[in-house]
């Protein structure tokens, strides 16, 4: 039972989340075969087949995969799952924007954002938002299935180097054209990967006010995120958003500002490790699922936070 | 131009669901449903594009039980023209939905299907995508921007690192992301309007596709409770909580 992993990378090393989608998929099937597609990305490539649980690696190099459009990338998809029984990605906006194309194709279904492998067959996924836990049974005999990355490992790197083979397929049915990509961020570390994650919420009450939380996330290496009310209300882009709607995230520390905790932002952050809290409302639901809370008007709190953390650096 | 925009009737989504251990499944009894609010975006893009004067019709349309009727009402008072009903019991796989869609189509050819990147009810998010393969048509997920040209579309996507711009040709299916547009509310004369416009019923036998499921839900659980309630009392505390009893700073 052969397994295809969609690989995301940026051209020298693989995204975090998809040696995440490797150790979910080595639970899935044997042997995991992984699908570098783009260009001038040999170096992918190698880190790809330096990692654990990788027993061959399909490299696709052509200027139509540069820049993972979904049409070209799931018509190459469709024709490489002839060999396969199942097709695994992280679900990044790039794997869930691709995959379910070929799965229509190659008429099953999807299942998305699993959490758990219980068998071949059988999977775990989260609905409503994170409040219920689904377990769905496959009945076909190809499946396609995107992961949750919050749910799985990092496959480390590994010893032996795995084949490296030049695939030559050329796809591309002409239906979409690049036109530009603008990534924000610069120095931070991209949330999903990010080792803390300070993030706000409508109390901010200002975009302005954020740079309170980055002065403070600049001092703990940490990403900058925020709920769908301060999303809702213009003080930051969507890319920011932490919740169901939005990111789900794992770090090992997550400092909620001004977030009161509705539902859908637990569902992206609950499974942190150390959850901490500032809110003025002493009875915000946030507090029910933070390990430390502290009830304080955050624009006296976040400046003291500042102090205190420039102290310890020093 | 023709749009066609697929509405979901689901969990209102500010309802705390709960799980109902007999019957193995989310307790939808006297829950308040509303349209999906995804779905909701897409049908205020399609009438914004056609106040633009670049859409001749919008056909709203809906699967699921006698109620996604309201659902439909709801699209055709915010300004949607006309409405069509496919009866199904449950709500049925989104292949399976992208199936139907894709025979509705086949009937009557549509320019642009704006659909909601997700249902807030199963979160599954495939859709559109899966609707624009069977079509062999574009697909742009995520719009948070639609500009159209003569036989293009030019859509701004949200992705995981920003914003990522692209041109697709026509046909094409594009799903919508929160930032697109923030939907009206219908008023009452659109309201009393509605009420007047048409909603054809079309029964999924007639368009012979096998309605079985290829993934089947076993069993719906309670996620596990995280215990939280820790509280410091200062900020000085907090940071010495963080460093040496976590050690996560």
């Amino acid at each position: 039972m052969s397994i295809l992993v969609l690989a995301e990378h940026n051209n020298e090393i693989l995204k975090e989340a998809t040696k995440k989608a490797i150790t979910a998929a080595s639970k899935i099937a044997s042997p995991v075969h992984v699908l570098v597609a783009g260009m001038d990305c040999a170096n992918a490539a190698n880190d790809a087949a330096s990692t654990e649980g990788v027993e061959k690696v399909l490299l696709a190099e052509n200027s139509h995969y540069k820049n993972m459009l979904s049409e070209p990338i799931s018509e190459l998809l469709i024709d490489l799952m002839n060999e396969y029984d199942y097709l695994v990605s992280a679900a990044t906006t790039n794997g869930k924007n691709i995959l379910p194309r070929v799965a229509a194709k190659l008429d099953v279904s999807q299942i998305s954002e699993i959490i758990n492998v219980v068998d071949g067959k059988t999977f775990q996924r989260p609905i409503y938002a994170g409040n219920a836990i689904a377990t769905v049974e496959s009945s076909t005999d190809k499946n396609v299935i995107t992961i949750r990355t919050t749910a799985f490992e990092t496959a480390k790197e590994s010893k032996s180097t795995a084949e490296i083979s030049s695939i030559g397929i050329e796809k591309n049915p002409g239906l979409s054209e690049f036109v530009e990509e603008k990534v924000s961020g610069g120095e931070r570390p991209e949330l999903t990967s990010a080792g803390t994650i300070v993030s706000g919420g409508r109390g901010m009450q200002s975009g302005d006010n954020f740079k309170l939380l980055e002065s403070v996330a600049d001092k703990l290496g940490a990403a900058v995120g925020a709920s769908r009310a301060a999303v809702d209300s213009g003080f930051v882009p969507n890319e920011y958003q932490v919740g169901q709607t939005g990111k789900v995230v794992a770090p090992e520390l997550y400092i909620a500002v001004g977030i009161s905790g509705a539902i859908q932002h637990l569902a992206g952050m609950k499974d942190s490790k150390v959850i901490v809290a500032i809110n003025k409302d002493e009875e915000a639901p946030i507090f029910e699922v933070a390990d430390y809370g502290l009830v304080a008007d955050l624009f006296d709190a976040v400046p003291d936070l500042d102090k205190e953390l420039e102290k310890i650096q020093k | 131009m023709k749009i066609l925009v697929p509405v979901k009737r689901v969990v209102d989504y500010n309802v705390k669901i709960r799980v109902d251990k007999e019957t193995n499944s989310v307790d939808l009894n006297n829950v308040k449903m509303s349209i999906n609010p995804f779905d909701e975006i897409a049908v205020e893009e399609a009438i914004r594009i056609k106040e633009g004067g670049k859409c001749d019709e919008i056909v709203v349309v809906s699967l699921g039980p006698e109620q996604s009727k309201e659902t439909i009402r709801n699209a055709l008072a915010m300004g949607a023209d006309r409405g069509i009903h496919v009866k199904t019991e449950h709500s049925p796989e989104p292949l399976l939905v992208a199936k139907i869609l894709a025979k509705i189509i086949e009937k009557e050819a549509f320019d642009l299907i704006i659909l909601g990147k997700q249902s807030i009810d199963d979160d599954c998010n495939q859709t559109g995508q899966m609707l624009s393969a069977l079509l062999g048509c574009s697909i742009g997920t995520y719009a948070s921007k639609i500009e159209i040209e003569n036989d293009s579309f030019v859509v701004t996507r949200e992705i995981d690192g920003g914003l990522q711009t692209i041109k697709l040709a026509k046909p094409a299916v594009l799903t919508t992301d929160l930032r697109l547009n923030e939907p009206r509310y219908a008023s009452l004369p659109n309201i009393m309007k509605a009420k007047q416009k048409t909603i054809d019923e079309v029964d999924p036998a007639s368009l012979q596709i096998e309605m079985q499921p290829k993934v089947v839900t076993k069993k719906v659980e309670e996620p596990p409770i995280r215990i939280g309630g820790g509280k410091v009392d200062s900020i000085e505390d907090l940071v010495d909580k963080l460093k040496n009893v976590s050690g996560v700073i």
